[in-house]
């Protein structure tokens, strides 16, 4: 039954949210004038004000819909078919929800209503802001809820409706055109590679992140247009300190979920969908610096406008990238492109050309000292390091847009062949590189500025320590890493040095300052916490990435060419199965495929498995037990987990330890097969581990000719090299998979064949089922031996055994150290406690009225 | 002059050194005629590359060579540009997966003597690009191929 309800409530209560944040936008613009605000006038802002709960409540009404469809499987709705499937866990469902454009959407308005409530009821003090404020968040809402609008005007499409019908969206289907009430049985499922734990937190935290970069937007907007030039700064600082956090935290959980679930060796790929997001993060950043800078000394007002504003157009720039197509082949996992490029763009544009043209209309009234800045001044560091993060996130969006150029150009009938750097790490690492030494190098000069008096002497005084401790430890570091061999990298490349000393500075300049404030007033230590944190994922990153070092390096000889022996890397080592490898330290073995099996806490071996037609399920061919705990028994029938995942296992064996892995291969059926790697975490560091290539699970094996041998109990015969012993037949009542019944029959023959490793038990089975002979034969993998029980000679008590021998399974694997990957995270974390720190204080200081004392005021920032 | 005009002077610079380094970094998508006349010259810059596998009448692919027993680390494969010139591909590094499957493919490297030596390769394979088809019967499962 076609449940048409839920998706026309769904569908109305989209256009009630874009009519109510038309209604909301006009009304607090019209609260907002100069007139109203005057005249004491609220009625105005009580009307927008109900607009926008109509507006919120109907978000969440389109939320509820949408969920409910995925939730319940209808699958007449085409979201709920192209996204989710009826063997999808709960918490998945919720990452169906946000893996298409429009659910993605909604995503975000939910944010932008939740943040806009809460503008609307924590800022009770003063009134003053909630007008202007919240009419840029209503226009911000209007374009938003027009990208999921879904009505087709003539020729002219506006948004993309989630709520779709299957029968109207493959209208031609010919399945539709026969039944138009047709419901498919089952969805086409969430993408594989989205059925992590991290992307059902990423893109909330990213958008959550999105989202709280407008609320500093909307504050500087509200500034210029009130002609309050100063007063924004205060109440959007927080806020600033928020969005710069949540986007953060949202930018890392993307680079873990990257580095845990895709093969390219890293968590940092310069993929345009990373880089668009981390540009606005860096200029967002240099945007709450000048803004302390201001709060502090009254200097860097137009710049704070500009950064701030700058920040949001660039978030704009960076949906614009992601989800407009104009990408296309330069990154592998922007969105799939709904055709609403144009409206995206006139979203930008319109963002752009308003909030540029107010502030070059305002310009001139922005006040600005004259005051020169002493070069032992806090502020003129900040101001330093806030251009650092700038050039950086100019320099990614440079490159970034290089598919945008060669659109432009072609839209404008010139034909443009540029391409992104061949090497983008290289070119990328050039530049950031020395931004991360020019970073650390300022944080620990300005912080210690900031605390101190600023005048030469009592300088140079803060600086003596951390910088003697910074060459003491730094070359300790070196003359450890070169000569002794317990690090697992040499610290000698100059350049990777230049990084590595200036990161100790920034790390012992912000310690001594958490030191010198833990006597007087700790949670204003929030600023030199966050710089610990930036500098540790410096010093993460170099060594990480840096010191990156290959351990899987073919040196078997066998090569096909010599052409270009010297440059080429010769990164993966192919493994046969069940024989060892020698790979740096580790003796690396393969042993098997290994799927994922419900309630069993450990992967069990594909061949204790035996698949059925629905590959959901299968049945025990043995026991199934992890650690003497019988999990299944033999015959039992059991749920395979996700069958599009093959795991296959890897040991390491060395003189200390001795450890298992199991990186994954993964029929994807949007992008063929994948492999995701299994990583060891080690204290200092982590060993990264992945398939290249492995033999197409879904192709038929190339079995040789079968070959017969006849055999009484007892025989020992040769096969694949391999000694088996024949031991006879029984009789046995249940054939996994097969329904017996009166008057069938089954005999099982039992051979031993002795392997490398341990002996196999093979049991091909001879059936007689409706008087038709039947066989089922049994596959050792380990060996590429396959035992078929061809007949039975009842006079002369023979059996006939018939054997295939096929090349054994192997897997080719690279392998990589990645060192102190730890110290990255560690980081992150620091950084974002800093963060936190710094908000709960610049709120408090948000919600006291400007009275405070100048001087304690000046003392009382953080940069 | 003030300080923050020197700086301002100095982001400007920097501003336009990364411009001009970006265009010097910035790869071009070439047809394998150029890619060897870049290589005649001496120049050793990698470029983009576009084309199609090499396909017989019947559709099958000629000339792909990747045997991982014997050297997992050499693929390699004829390319035939937008110009139709054919051209020797080698990759030292394993077969990407589906690769037979792809529809485009995008190389990026340069001309080593004959052969041209890629050390990216970017797929287009149709199953991302159309929709997903249903019919009554099957289902679309998550695992299908």
């Amino acid at each position: 039954m076609i449940n048409t309800l839920i998706g026309d409530v769904g569908h109305a209560s989209v256009i009630v949210a874009f009519v109510a944040a038309i209604v909301a936008s006009y009304a607090y613009f019209m609260a907002a004038r100069q007139k109203t605000e005057a005249s004491g006038d609220t009625s105005w802002r009580n009307f927008a004000r109900g607009a926008f709960y109509v507006h919120g409540l109907a978000v969440m009404v389109v939320i509820f819909a949408l969920f409910n469809i995925i939730y319940e499987h209808r699958y007449e709705y085409y979201y709920a078919w192209s996204h989710s499937s009826n063997h999808l866990a709960v918490h998945y469902m919720i990452s169906c929800f946000w893996e298409g454009q429009e659910g993605s959407f909604l995503l975000w308005i939910f944010w932008h209503v939740l943040l806009g409530i809460a503008l609307i009821n924590f800022g009770k003090k003063n009134k003053t802001w909630e007008a202007p404020v919240m009419a840029t968040f209503s226009f911000v809402q209007l374009f938003l809820t027009s990208m999921i609008l879904g009505v087709v005007i003539g020729n002219f499409k506006l948004g993309s409706s989630p709520f779709i019908l299957m029968r109207d969206f493959m209208a031609d289907a010919p399945v539709f055109k026969m039944d138009p009430n047709f419901v498919p049985q089952d969805g086409t499922g969430l993408n594989p590679l989205l059925q992590n734990y991290w992307m059902v937190i990423h893109p909330p935290t990213l958008f959550l992140g999105f989202a709280a970069t407008l609320v500093p937007f909307a504050f500087a907007i509200a500034g210029l247009w009130k002609e309050k030039f100063t007063e924004w700064v205060k109440p959007a600082l927080p806020w600033s300190h928020f969005a710069a956090v949540t986007l953060g935290i949202g930018i890392m959980m993307g680079a873990y979920w990257a580095y845990e679930t895709l093969n390219f060796g890293g968590y940092w790929n310069w993929d345009p969908v990373e880089n668009a997001v981390y540009i606005p993060w860096l200029v967002l950043v240099g945007a709450i610096h000048t803004m302390l800078a201001y709060r502090r000394s009254k200097q860097g007002l137009a710049a704070s406008f500009i950064l701030v504003i700058t920040s949001f157009l660039l978030i704009l720039y960076a949906t614009f990238l992601t989800r407009s197509g104009i990408l296309g082949n330069a990154s592998v996992h922007s969105f799939t492109d709904l055709g609403l490029s144009g409206q995206l763009f006139t979203y930008m544009a319109a963002f752009m050309v308003l909030s540029v043209a107010l502030l070059v209309y305002r310009w001139k009234q922005i006040p600005s000292t004259e005051k020169e800045l002493s070069t032992y001044s806090a502020e003129f560091w900040v101001f330093v390091g806030s251009a650092v993060l700038c050039l950086a996130g100019f320099q990614v969006l440079v490159t970034t847009s290089i598919p945008v150029y060669n659109s432009f150009l072609g839209f404008i009938g010139i034909e443009s062949n540029a391409a992104l750097p061949a090497d983008q790490i290289a070119h990328y690492t050039k530049f950031q590189l020395w931004a991360g030494v020019g970073v650390a190098i300022l944080t620990g000069i300005g912080q210690l500025l900031w605390w101190k008096k600023a005048n030469k002497n009592s300088f140079k005084d803060a600086i003596t320590m951390p910088l003697m401790l910074t060459l003491l430890f730094a070359s300790l570091v070196i003359i450890l890493s070169n000569k002794f061999d317990f690090l697992p990298f040499k610290l000698d490349n100059p350049v990777y040095i230049t990084l590595f000393v200036t990161s100790l500075f920034a790390v012992f300049a912000n310690f001594s300052i958490i030191l010198g404030l833990l006597q007087k007033k700790v949670s204003l230590s929030g600023g030199a916490v966050a710089h610990i944190g930036i500098a540790l994922m410096l010093i993460g990153i170099l060594f990480s990435s840096g010191y990156s070092n290959i351990i899987s390096v073919n040196n078997s000889g066998m090569l096909y060419s010599r052409e270009f022996p010297d440059e080429i890397n010769r990164d993966n080592v192919l493994l046969w199965r069940n024989t060892p490898v020698q790979m740096d330290k580790y003796k690396v073995s393969y042993r098997g495929q290994f799927l994922e099996v419900k309630d069993v806490p450990e992967y069990v071996s594909k061949e204790l498995l035996f698949q059925t037609a629905d590959e959901y399920t299968a049945i025990a061919r043995g026991d199934i037990k992890v650690k003497d705990k019988v999990y299944y028994k033999t015959g039992d029938t059991l749920e395979i987990v996700s069958p599009e995942n093959t795991y296959y296992e890897v040991e390491y064996k060395s003189d200390e330890e001795q450890f298992v892995l199991y990186p994954r291969a993964q029929v994807n059926p949007n992008m063929g097969l994948l492999a995701s790697p299994d990583i060891k975490h080690f204290v200092n560091k982590d060993l990264y581990t992945h398939v290249s290539t492995v033999p197409d699970p879904n192709e038929e094996k190339d079995w040789g000719e079968l070959k017969e041998y006849e055999l009484s109990a007892g025989d020992t015969i040769i096969l694949n090299d391999y000694v088996a012993v024949f031991n006879g037949i029984e009789r046995i009542n249940n054939v996994p998979g097969v329904s017996m019944k009166n008057g069938d029959v089954a005999v099982q023959a039992d051979m031993k064949i002795m392997g490398e490793r341990k002996n196999y038990h093979a049991h091909p089975v001879l059936m007689i089922k409706d008087q038709m002979m039947g066989r089922v034969p049994e596959v050792i993998e380990d060996l590429g031996i396959r035992l078929t029980f061809m007949n039975i000679d009842t006079q002369n008590n023979k059996f006939k055994i018939g054997v295939n021998v096929t090349q054994k399974d192997y897997v080719i694997l690279k392998a990589m150290e990645k060192p102190f990957v730890n110290i990255l995270w560690i980081g992150t974390i620091i950084m974002s406690v800093g963060f936190v720190m710094a908000i709960v204080r610049r709120n408090k200081e948000g919600g006291t009225p400007d009275a405070k004392p100048a001087k304690k005021a000046t003392k009382a920032q953080v940069a | 002059m003030k300080k923050s005009h020197i700086i301002g002077i100095i982001v400007i610079a920097l501003a336009i050194g990364i411009i001009m380094s970006t265009a010097g970094d910035a790869s071009t998508y070439v047809s394998f005629g150029e890619a060897k006349e870049l290589a005649a010259d001496g120049s050793t810059t990698k470029v983009h590359v576009v084309g199609r596998l090499k396909k017989d009448d019947k559709g099958h692919i000629v000339g792909m060579q990747y045997d991982p027993t014997i050297d997992p680390n050499y693929f390699a494969f004829t390319l035939v540009d937008t110009n139709r010139m054919e051209q020797r591909v080698v990759y030292y590094n394993p077969k990407p997966q589906d690769f037979e499957r792809s529809e485009q493919v995008v190389i990026t490297g340069n001309m080593q003597q004959d052969v041209f030596v890629a050390d990216k390769i970017l797929l287009k394979c149709p199953s991302k690009y159309t929709e997903k088809e249903v019919s009554a019967n099957t289902p679309g499962t998550a695992a299908k191929l």
